[in-house]
């Protein structure tokens, strides 16, 4: 499990790598807290693009990503979600709260 | 029902083995033609019951993890996961989504997504005693290459 940030004026795009499970969820929390503290973003993107495998630690990632973001008064999206974590967030009906795209927000 | 093919699996319920019991199971399953969807859903489901044992039947423990997996009646998988850790005392309410006893850190989906992912899902608890969760997924027959 890998985190890498890009700031892009208030916009910080977090790409998470590899496999997001109870095992590695805490300490990418951890990571990913300190990174949007550090630049207090407007708005947060979170890429999945590279994420292999997700379960429903994951919700509970992003819904923690999406509160942090909240207080801050910004916001947050999530985009380039592959089919297996995209099937496991339209179980849990998150969509009805996050803004999620399979591909590039507007493509 | 005749069982075709299956394998026993134990481990300790330490977080490092969530991965493991998923590419273990998905390994195994590879014998039955199953799309990629199909795959991703067994590991999910997998992963979800391994959990539950780590974060909730040991909880300030390490216990062992039982796994069974079995294919059954020619095309269905099934996973069978084990502790003798502490139970669970409202099997239903467990089930429902959005409960859990984990905190802000566990979404409280984990029965829900084995229940969406899986055709049928079984939980037999008694308090201080263990769980058992056997979930079953019936693969669909695909047309042979050639």
């Amino acid at each position: 499990m890998k985190l890498t940030s890009t700031q892009n004026g208030g916009k910080l795009t977090l790409t998470i790598s590899g496999e997001l499970d109870h095992h590695e969820a805490r300490a990418l929390c951890v990571e990913m807290e300190e990174r949007i503290e550090e630049v207090l973003p407007r708005d947060c993107v979170l890429d999945l693009r590279e994420l292999r495998f997700m379960d429903s630690s994951g919700i509970a990632v992003i819904l923690k990503v999406y509160k942090h973001m909240n207080a801050l008064g910004g916001r947050l999206t999530v985009i380039n979600v592959p089919d297996q974590p995209l099937r496991v967030l339209d179980a849990s009906g998150i969509d009805r709260m996050i803004e999620i795209t399979a591909g590039e927000p507007g493509s | 029902m005749k069982e075709l093919n299956s394998m026993r699996l134990e481990f300790p319920s330490r977080s490092a083995n969530e991965g493991f019991a998923r590419a273990a199971v998905a390994a195994f399953a590879a014998q039955l033609d199953m799309t990629l969807t199909e795959l991703g859903d067994v590991k999910t489901a997998v992963s979800e019951a391994v959990t539950n044992c780590i974060v909730h039947a040991y909880p300030d423990m390490i216990g062992t993890v039982h796994m069974r997996v079995r294919i059954v009646d020619e095309e269905t998988l099934e996973i069978q996961v084990k502790d003798k850790g502490r139970g669970i005392e409202d099997v239903d309410r467990a089930r429902e989504p959005l409960f859990t006893t984990g905190g802000e850190d566990r979404s409280g989906m984990g029965f829900t997504i084995m229940e969406s992912f899986m055709d049928d899902v079984k939980v037999r608890s008694k308090p201080g005693a263990g769980t058992t969760v056997t979930m079953r997924k019936k693969i669909e027959k695909r047309l042979p290459a050639r």
